[in-house]
């Protein structure tokens, strides 16, 4: 406990910096130490006195540049009366001796002010071209901390690296052998060309996108009903192996629906805007909700595309950054147009049909209306039939208290509909009445007409069926009324005295003027991805490189606003911005320049004097190692089982999960029934996206519910996914499948581990991995073979079946041989 | 640090050192600030001293009715059926009862006084009332949120935004636990019988935005009492023991050569995990508990029922877990008050007098924090649109109650108007609770914070709120 301060120490001792950077060095105090009270919200001012900007602070003589000792900052900073001293106490805030230092240093120097970093546009620094232009700018930095690269990975860790971060899933022994073997000079360049042709390398970067809007099969709030989204979840898969490029991905999903050239596709990924959280809860209020779903879409925006905390803006000017009210309920207002139910069931959705299914369902929907016709043509022959009828029709006694239950009966409610029309004589009946009549004979008498109408029956059955099969998706649709959005004071909805807001972008952003109209949801989307937008791009590539290397560049990738950090190395960011705003937003070219740099490819081991002087990484002298996003840890275990069915797209499936894991859960009660047959082994980005209760086994893995946009997933290290990984029936059966594999294989015992090594692993164990895991297999065969009864019994665990005729003692031993090796740190981990 | 805290440390030095492989500071310090559940929080030492060690929070899901329990009001009674006068409802907040005509409702069941305090509750809660001497009673408490799911979320993690910290996840972050082999934020539930109960969402024990390893883990009364506990059928414990004895053999092999803290911590998880595999089922076990205890709570082994989570918190309590949250739903009485409020409170009342009761025996009530809570209050207004009689959401007003942990005893505070609408004397919020339940357990709330989207986020958010210091003695 006492080696955490010694290293936080550690960096409080940094020398002062020759030439102060305001918003490297002095931002961040300022921001941290003092905004909350001095800063952009007016409302929760102190003395008049702002200090974000600098003509307010020197108007108020908060400083005299050049002159910190004659200046009232600092002297405020060392006052020795509690009551003059900044921070106040109450603000549980204090800066050290460093801090102090570089805020007078940046006062001698003049007190310059500069434009948060993240807010001016990115300009591209002098750079080479390609993968030499991150290398180029990480080497400057290198040299400037006296740091050497460390040493290009071997090829073997090359080729796991880059399966997992491009595709997430591990390579086979036989790709990493025939990469190793290949001493052509592009070797690697081709390996990254074949990976980003596959149709893998959409579904893994999907899992990132998805967190970020927040994708899930169900609405979030108390009930968590489903509703319909998968085939958006197939749309951005479809788009990153399509490599659409990044500006007409964000046009599609913001503003699909008002796009000239959109279509079908674009209305799908319009998608996006339906996303939010949305509830069925009895009681609750439409206004409430309104202003719970604007907000949550402003969150979503605010960290999908332009990485600032909008959030914070709801109730008050933002505390940091200059994020106004305003500009919150404005940037609310632009999806006030968005068809979107306050309260209850969301609609089906879109139908996405095949051409198939589209010719299908017309032809099911013609022979209906076929039926129908040829009913109709066959009711004039009821006439006669019908007279008499009327003749000596009486009406049935209803007894009062039975009316409730017979009103869900259609019979009775039909009865009770066309007992008043009988008492008008027949002549004085419109047509829907006569029709009434009629198909209350038809009721009591089931054997008229009885051909043609089972006929129409039929017809309409198939057809329902048949539609009921086609995937169906929420898109974006036009409201029949715009939602009136007003500033709602500390975000109290009950509170209707705000100023009525229209859709604006927030003011502090480069924009373009929208002369005589209100901007509206294509504006955005396009603003968004506008070379005036200096966030957007800084924004997607700050979280490309966190998926890359570990962390981010800017280390928080939801917030680059002044509590963020200033990225050590921001000429690489913005020169990656620039490169790929001026690339088209090509996102597979940004993808192909990060991996084929030397940087990229370092070994992820530290030297002491690397960890010594850069614990975190921050420099990139090497890589790092990263364990596997939850969904990759379940695709790698059933990928090197062999069980893993590698089929792209279609509904959310339903792994084994632990019995009534759903007991909480109402209006419906729910039962979870696994799914059967090839369902059962999907990757993890498939599995059934329950916001309230997520499957358990993502969940241990840090998959975030999704009820919020999550730009960066927690990575955490506890004893539930070690229970996970011994334990769920999902990864005993891939023991099962991968030891079945190994003991079919030809050779001895060690020959057999050294194949389900190399497969786990791809390489080869040394003697001591060899004889530990040699270990296991004896004393299980041996236990085993003492009490077959076990073996069976751990041989049905999971649905695929045990091979026919083979000893289950020996099944049972190579799956607990197996098992160690699907449990290794260095299986769920990218080195 | 308590001595079982330190025997775990040490314990956890002897391994490091034992694996000698020099995995050195880095590794050991992420061992101590991510890895085990018996480890001590952020806040060593505490704010100051500390009155709680523990808290067993009982939520009552779905909104008891504090007019039928805890608030009395005889003006309602003589309203009853007449208008509710508007001056109170006007501009109001509504839930089922928007667009309906307003009439009072009077209580449905009478009241008695308790105690040498002669604390006035409910004919409903004999049992609590028999122990109100050792209570303290608050029936001015409201909350912002007025349907289940924000309401649920306000009281636990102080937001009705999704992916705020739980309360329990918080005390740990903030306390560790003294649990060796559990961890140190617990949940169980239990439904009432009979009807259809509102439903809670897993994220009401979410950690949030703090570190994962501090959610709370569920523990179920059916098939394995934490998820994915017990080993594949065929898997003796003797052969699990090998499998991760082999795991983290290997693990430390490789922790030699690759110089990754992680694996350390990795190794330290699953020996944890394995003795969860022995320590939960033996915790589940109550079989041993002497039969007058199991009495007193009024249960039966593993009936699943709120009095028999009431004992496992007692154990849990025991064995060191720092925050233990019981859920007994079904409380959302539109309709049919009369009827199923007295099946609830049955269901609840003697198990809350013998927690508390047990609890004293143990020596363990002056440091344990009990809370008493739904997730809001009930309106004195009649609902009549769901079938027989039963009362709305309302946010205005709600009745809590504590004991324990140096809170006054006998103690009751706050009042609601005459007929029952709105706390008005020595109103209190659900930051003010949270205030006061973090003060008592050493923690001052406003110096409690974790960075989240560039704010020293805390507990109880950025409005003012008060300890309650008029409850602790």
């Amino acid at each position: 406990m006492t080696l955490l301060p010694l290293i936080l120490a550690a960096s409080a001792a940094a020398p002062l910096p020759e030439k102060v950077d305001f918003n490297r060095d002095v931002r961040p105090i300022l921001s941290e130490n003092c905004f909350y009270c001095h800063g952009p919200d007016a409302s929760h001012r102190k003395a008049k006195l702002r200090l974000d900007l600098r003509d307010s602070a020197l108007a108020k003589e908060a400083f005299i540049p050049g002159k910190p000792e004659e200046s009232e900052l600092s002297k405020r900073l060392d006052a020795e009366d509690p009551e003059e001293r900044m921070p106040p106490a109450d603000s549980h805030k204090k800066l050290d001796e460093r801090q102090k230092a570089v805020l007078r240093k940046w006062i001698a120097q003049g007190a310059e002010y500069r434009q948060h970093w993240a807010y001016e546009a990115p300009v591209r620094p002098a750079a080479p071209a390609d993968s030499a232009g991150v290398d180029h700018l990480v080497e400057v930095r290198l040299k400037e901390l006296g740091l050497a690269p460390g040493p290009e990975a071997d090829r073997r860790t090359l080729a796991r690296r880059l399966h997992l971060d491009l595709l997430g899933l591990p390579p086979t022994p036989e790709a990493v052998d025939e990469f190793v073997n290949d001493r052509s000079p592009d070797a690697y360049a081709r390996l990254v060309e074949r990976l980003l042709a596959s149709p893998h390398y959409g579904e893994r970067m999907a899992v990132t996108w998805l967190d970020v809007v927040r994708f899930a099969d169900t609405i979030g709030y108390h009930s968590d009903t489903p509703r319909n989204v998968w085939p958006y979840r197939d749309w951005v898969i479809r788009s990153f192996n399509q490599n659409k490029p990044f500006d007409r991905f964000t046009l599609e999903q913001v503003a699909g629906d008002l796009l000239p050239d959109g279509g079908r596709e674009a209305l799908i990924g319009s998608g996006f805007n339906r996303l939010l959280l949305t509830t069925e809860e009895g009681g609750a209020q439409a206004k409430d909700y309104q202003q719970r779903m604007l907000t949550d879409r402003v969150r979503a925006v605010g960290a999908a595309w332009l990485g600032q905390t909008t959030g914070c803006a709801q109730c008050h000017d933002h505390k940091f950054d200059p994020i106004t009210m305003r500009d919150f309920y404005s940037l609310g207002a632009f999806f006030a147009d968005v068809h979107e139910p306050d309260i209850g069931r969301r609609e089906e959705g879109m139908l996405v049909s095949t051409p198939e299914q589209e010719a299908r369902l017309a032809e099911l929907a013609a022979a209906t209306a076929a039926a129908r016709k040829k009913l109709d043509a066959a009711y004039p022959s009821l006439a006669a039939a019908l007279t008499a009828w009327e003749a000596e029709f009486t009406a049935p006694e209803t007894p009062a208290k039975k009316a409730k239950a017979k009103r869900k009966d259609p019979d009775a409610a039909l009865a009770a509909k066309a007992q008043p029309i009988l008492k008008k004589p027949a002549d004085k009946r419109n047509a829907g009445e006569k029709a009434v009549v009629r198909d209350y004979y038809l009721s009591l008498h089931p054997e008229a007409l009885k051909q043609e109408r089972a006929d129409l029956a039929a017809a309409q059955k198939a057809h329902d069926a048949f539609r009921a099969e086609i995937p169906k998706t929420l898109v974006t649709a036009k409201a029949a009324q715009a939602r009136t959005v007003r500033i709602l004071p500390r975000g109290n909805w009950m509170d209707e005295s705000g100023e009525i807001v229209k859709a604006a972008l927030p003011h502090y952003l480069p924009q373009p003027k929208f002369e005589g109209r209100t901007p509206n949801r294509l504006d955005l989307a396009q603003w968004l991805v506008s070379r005036e937008n200096p966030l957007t791009a800084r924004v997607t590539m700050n979280r490309l490189w966190m998926q890359l290397f570990g962390t981010a560049l800017s280390k928080n990738p939801g917030d680059l606003g002044a509590q963020g950090e200033p990225p050590p190395n921001q000429p690489l960011l913005d020169w990656l911005a620039v490169e790929f705003m001026d690339g088209k937003w090509d996102l597979k070219r940004m993808v192909r320049i990060i991996v084929n740099s030397r940087a990229y490819r370092r070994v992820s081991t530290a030297t002491p004097a690397q960890r010594e002087a850069d614990p975190y990484n921050r420099a990139l002298a090497r890589q790092t190692p990263v364990r596997l996003d939850a969904e990759f840890v379940r695709d790698n275990a059933l990928a090197v089982s062999g069980l893993l069915v590698t089929k792209v797209g279609g509904p959310s499936v339903k792994p084994y999960q632990p019995d009534r894991y759903w007991e909480n859960l109402n209006f419906p009660v729910r039962d979870y029934v696994h799914d059967q047959g090839e369902a059962q082994h999907r990757r993890g980005l498939y599995v059934w996206w329950q916001r309230t209760f997520l499957h358990p086994s993502l969940l241990a893995f840090d998959a975030p519910s999704r009820e919020e946009s999550c730009t960066e997933r927690t990575r955490s290290n506890i004893p539930q996914q070690a229970l996970v990984l011994l334990n769920d029936p999902t990864y005993v059966e891939a023991a099962r499948a991968f030891g079945a594999a190994a003991s079919a294989q030809s050779g001895g015992d060690d020959a057999r581990l050294g194949w389900a090594w190399k497969r786990a692993l791809q390489r080869e164990p040394d003697a001591e991995e060899l004889a530990t895991l040699r270990k296991v297999l004896v004393e299980r065969r041996a236990a085993y073979r003492a009490d077959p009864e076990a073996a069976k019994k751990l041989l049905q665990t999971g649905l695929s079946p045990a091979p026919k005729g083979a000893d289950p003692a020996e099944l049972a031993a190579w799956t607990h041989a197996a098992r160690v090796l699907l449990n290794l740190h260095e299986t769920v981990t990218r080195d | 640090m308590s001595p079982e805290a330190r025997t775990a440390l040490l314990r956890r030095r002897a391994f490091l050192k034992g694996a000698g492989r020099g995995l050195g500071a880095a590794a050991l310090a992420s061992l101590l600030t991510r890895g085990l559940a018996a480890a001590p929080g952020t806040l060593s030492p505490t704010h100051h001293p500390a009155r709680a060690k523990r808290v067993i929070w009982l939520t009552m899901a779905g909104g008891p009715s504090q007019l039928e329990l805890f608030d009395h009001k005889p003006k309602l009674a003589e309203m009853h059926d007449q208008g509710m006068p508007e001056s109170f409802t006007k501009g109001q907040q509504l839930a089922q009862l928007q667009g309906q005509k307003l009439l009072c409702q009077g209580p449905q069941f009478k009241f008695t006084r308790y105690g040498r305090a002669g604390m006035e509750m409910s004919e409903l809660l004999p049992h609590i009332g028999s122990v109100c001497d050792d209570i303290c009673l608050v029936r001015s408490m409201t909350t912002d949120a007025i349907n289940h799911d924000p309401a649920h979320m306000f009281m636990n993690t102080g937001s009705q935004i999704a992916g705020r910290p739980s309360m329990g996840s918080w005390v740990t972050y903030g306390l560790g636990t003294e649990a060796e082999d559990l961890p140190g934020f617990v949940v169980l539930t239990s439904t009432g019988k009979g009807r259809s109960p509102q439903p809670i969402a897993a994220r009401q024990w979410s950690s949030g935005f703090l570190p994962s390893r501090h959610q709370g883990v569920q523990l179920r009364s059916s098939g394995d009492p934490v998820l994915y506990l017990g080993s594949p059928a065929g898997v003796s414990r003797e052969a699990q023991g090998a499998d991760v004895a082999a795991v983290n053999a290997l693990n430390r092999r490789r922790a030699g050569e690759v110089d990754d803290p992680e694996i350390a911590t990795r190794i330290a998880q699953y020996e944890m995990a394995f003795r969860m595999q022995a320590s939960v089922p033996d915790l589940m076990d109550v079989r041993g508990e002497d039969p007058r205890t199991l009495e007193l709570y009024g249960c039966q082994p593993g009936d699943g029922s709120f009095a028999s989570n009431c004992v496992l918190a007692r154990r849990l309590a025991q064995r060191g877990v720092r925050f233990i949250q019981l859920y007994h739903r079904d409380w959302d009485h539109h309709s049919l008050l009369k009827e199923e409020l007295p099946l609830r409170a049955k269901e609840v009342d003697r198990a809350c007098m013998a927690l508390i009761t047990d609890l004293k025996r143990l020596g363990m009530f002056e440091d344990t924090l009990i809370v008493w809570t739904g997730e809001f209050g009930r309106t004195p207004m009649k609902q009549g649109n769901k079938g027989p009689v039963g009362r709305d959401h309302h946010n205005k007003a709600m009745s809590v109650w504590m004991a324990g942990a140096g809170l006054r005893r006998g103690f009751q505070t706050g009042a609601t108007d005459e007929l029952g609408y709105a706390a008005v004397d020595n109103v209190c919020t659900v930051h003010d609770l949270h205030a006061t339940m973090l003060h008592l357990l050493g923690v001052d709330h406003e110096r409690f914070t974790f960075k989240f989207q560039g704010l020293d986020a805390k507990l109880t958010g950025v409005e003012p709120s008060r300890v309650l210091k008029e409850l602790i003695a």
